[in-house]
């Protein structure tokens, strides 16, 4: 009797610091590899570190040598640019196939693996592929030049005023199927009987969609946008496989800028100041829409 | 709910397969340009199927194509993000499994705040972690090697696993766990005989999502690895994008589709796992 219950107690105090022993490697981990990384990386971003890393105290030499960089401001620019088409466009073609998804469509679940495949690409494949297919001489330019049309030039991957589009063009196709699937998930978990009310009192199929399910995927559409946001502001991989930043530097974006200044052009300060400046911008972004999804969430 | 509208879902249908059609040609593209020759290529249509189906550019892209100074094709890249994936998936998930069981059932005072802390791992920029990992790398004799990479994948991994792991075991109900503790079960015993046997899902939902995401990966594998220890993305980069000589468009998509045969494969045979841990990762990541 007297051994069991030792046994017991034994259990029990194991039982108390076991879960935190188990789980005190991951924060370890966490605390080093995130949060010490990133206060390194800061630290960088105010020291003269070139080709080697420095660690004495500079000011804010290197945030003033990256904002006096022409490039830096065409890649924020380019970010801009093509994180507002890209979040709009998948937004607006995952949206409209959801819809069209939702109408009782027959083989349903082939047409989805169909839009949703690209999710399962890397994006340097996905590069790789647009990259041909949007080649001047002999892609999509020449498919409608055979056709008949022999002025029809689209050579937008070559032109420095429009290869930043063509990364556009790539990322909704890799991604819009995600979205798609995102936003069929939130109508598929509307209650039926708000639309059979709806009917009941007589309201069409679009009026139905504009003015009851499609405002109550508020906190999908916020999900939606927090990850779409992230993909934008991180997307490195399509840029470099699709137009390496070219022609030139014209479609650069932030994250290129920071691999190319911080490990093959021996800038490590310039390098960690526009990382810091990545951060920034994720965080500026996704705490407001995190904010705004919860408050979205918590109505419903 | 068109019933009557015919017109209505004609229109319907004829939108979904122009969307088919647009999701489907890159890789139609891809294929057949794999199969043509050179001057098929340059002299015929892009849409149009090989005047002569040929699989040389695919042998050439599995063995002899130049990925910088050597020419051995993708064979070497492929075994090696093979050798990084695998045990970065395995070590990644089983320590996600073993997180998500203490934040969710041994809850202790500031364990949420602590899951709130691992969670910002999940949302960072890496680009913010390069500089101090590339100098640590260095440290420990680990630049450039596989080794180095799983480390690199495990550790930021194991955010989102957690969180996979974490978000299954709150929807099991308390009782089981607590009817068990009365019943003199403890940590180890409530994990391995009580909530693993019922975690086959979520392994499965995030095996394959650390799978597509450690495969498919290229900043890091650009970043910490060079020449031989290359993951097969960086690879096919170089291959399509440093080349010199005659462009062998063939050979580039040829490698191309090798680049993306594991996960395309994982996502044919289990694609409805796939789209559920999307999904999952998705709402609460």
């Amino acid at each position: 009797m007297s051994g069991s219950s030792s046994q017991g107690s034994l259990h029990a105090l194991a039982d108390r610091w076991l879960p935190k022993l188990v789980l005190s490697p991951t924060l370890a981990a966490s605390l080093i590899f995130v949060y010490g990384f990133i206060a390194w990386t800061g630290w960088l971003s105010f020291t003269e570190s070139r080709l080697m890393p420095r660690y004495e105290w500079a000011g804010f030499v290197q945030y003033q040598a990256l904002f006096e960089n022409e490039r830096w401001w065409t890649a924020a620019a380019n970010l801009g640019l093509f994180g507002g088409l890209f979040i709009l466009f998948c937004l607006l073609v995952g949206l409209l196939m959801a819809v069209l998804l939702d109408q009782k469509i027959r083989a349903e679940g082939m047409l989805r693996t169909i839009y949703l495949y690209p999710m399962a690409l890397s994006f340097v494949v996905t590069g790789t592929a647009w990259k041909w297919m949007l080649n001047p001489d002999m892609g999509l330019q020449k498919v409608v030049v055979d056709l008949g049309f022999t002025d029809f030039t689209f050579d937008w991957l070559v032109n420095p005023d429009m290869a930043i589009y063509t990364v556009v063009i790539a990322g909704v196709w890799q991604s819009s199927g995600f979205v798609m699937a995102l936003f069929l998930a939130g109508l598929r978990g509307i209650d039926d009987s708000i639309i059979k009310a709806a009917q009941v009192d007589g309201a069409s199929l679009p009026t139905i969609y504009r003015r009851i399910l499609i405002p109550s995927l508020r906190p999908v559409f916020f999900s939606v946008l927090l990850i779409l946001s992230h993909i934008a502001i991180k997307s490195f991989d399509l840029v470099m496989a699709l137009t390496g930043g070219g022609p030139g530097n014209s479609s650069d974006v932030p994250a290129i800028f920071m691999y190319q200044f911080a490990f093959t052009r021996g800038q490590l300060g310039v390098g960690a100041a526009s990382a810091m400046m990545m951060l920034f911008t994720i965080v500026a972004v996704l705490v407001p829409l995190m904010y705004m999804e919860t408050r979205s969430a918590k109505r419903v | 709910m068109f019933k009557n509208l015919t017109v209505g879902r004609a229109l319907v249908y004829a939108a979904l397969l122009l969307m088919a059609i647009y999701y489907l040609l890159p890789l139609y593209v891809m294929l057949t340009t794999s199969f043509k020759s050179l001057d098929d290529i340059r002299e015929g249509n892009m849409l149009a199927l090989p005047q002569l189906w040929q699989g040389g550019a695919w042998s050439k892209a599995w063995a002899e194509a130049c990925t910088g100074v050597e020419c051995n094709g993708m064979q070497g890249f492929f075994w090696n993000s093979i050798k990084m994936t695998l045990p970065a998936v395995a070590i990644s998930t089983l320590l996600g499994a073993i997180n998500g069981y203490v934040v969710s059932m041994w809850r202790f005072r500031g364990s949420d705040a602590l899951f709130t802390m691992l969670l910002v791992g999940c949302f960072i920029p890496f680009q913010v972690v390069l500089l101090p990992m590339a100098q640590l790398l260095g440290l420990l004799g680990l630049a450039n090697t596989t080794a180095g990479l799983v480390l690199v994948h495990v550790v930021y991994g194991t955010a989102f696993t957690t969180l996979f792991f974490r978000n299954f075991y709150i929807t099991v109900p308390d009782e089981l766990v607590k009817a068990a503790r009365i019943d003199g079960a403890g940590f180890w015993t409530i994990f391995f005989r009580i909530l693993l046997p019922i975690s086959g899902p979520i392994f499965v939902v995030c095996i394959i999502w650390q799978f597509t995401q450690i495969w498919n990966d290229f900043l890091f594998g650009v970043v910490f690895a060079s020449g031989e220890s290359q993951p097969i993305t960086v690879a096919l980069n170089n291959l399509v994008n440093t080349s010199t000589g005659v462009k062998e468009y063939n050979v580039d998509m040829a490698a191309a589709i090798i680049a993306a045969l594991p996960t395309l494969f994982v996502y044919m045979v289990a694609g409805r796992y796939f789209v559920r841990g999307l999904t999952a990762g998705a709402v609460k990541g």
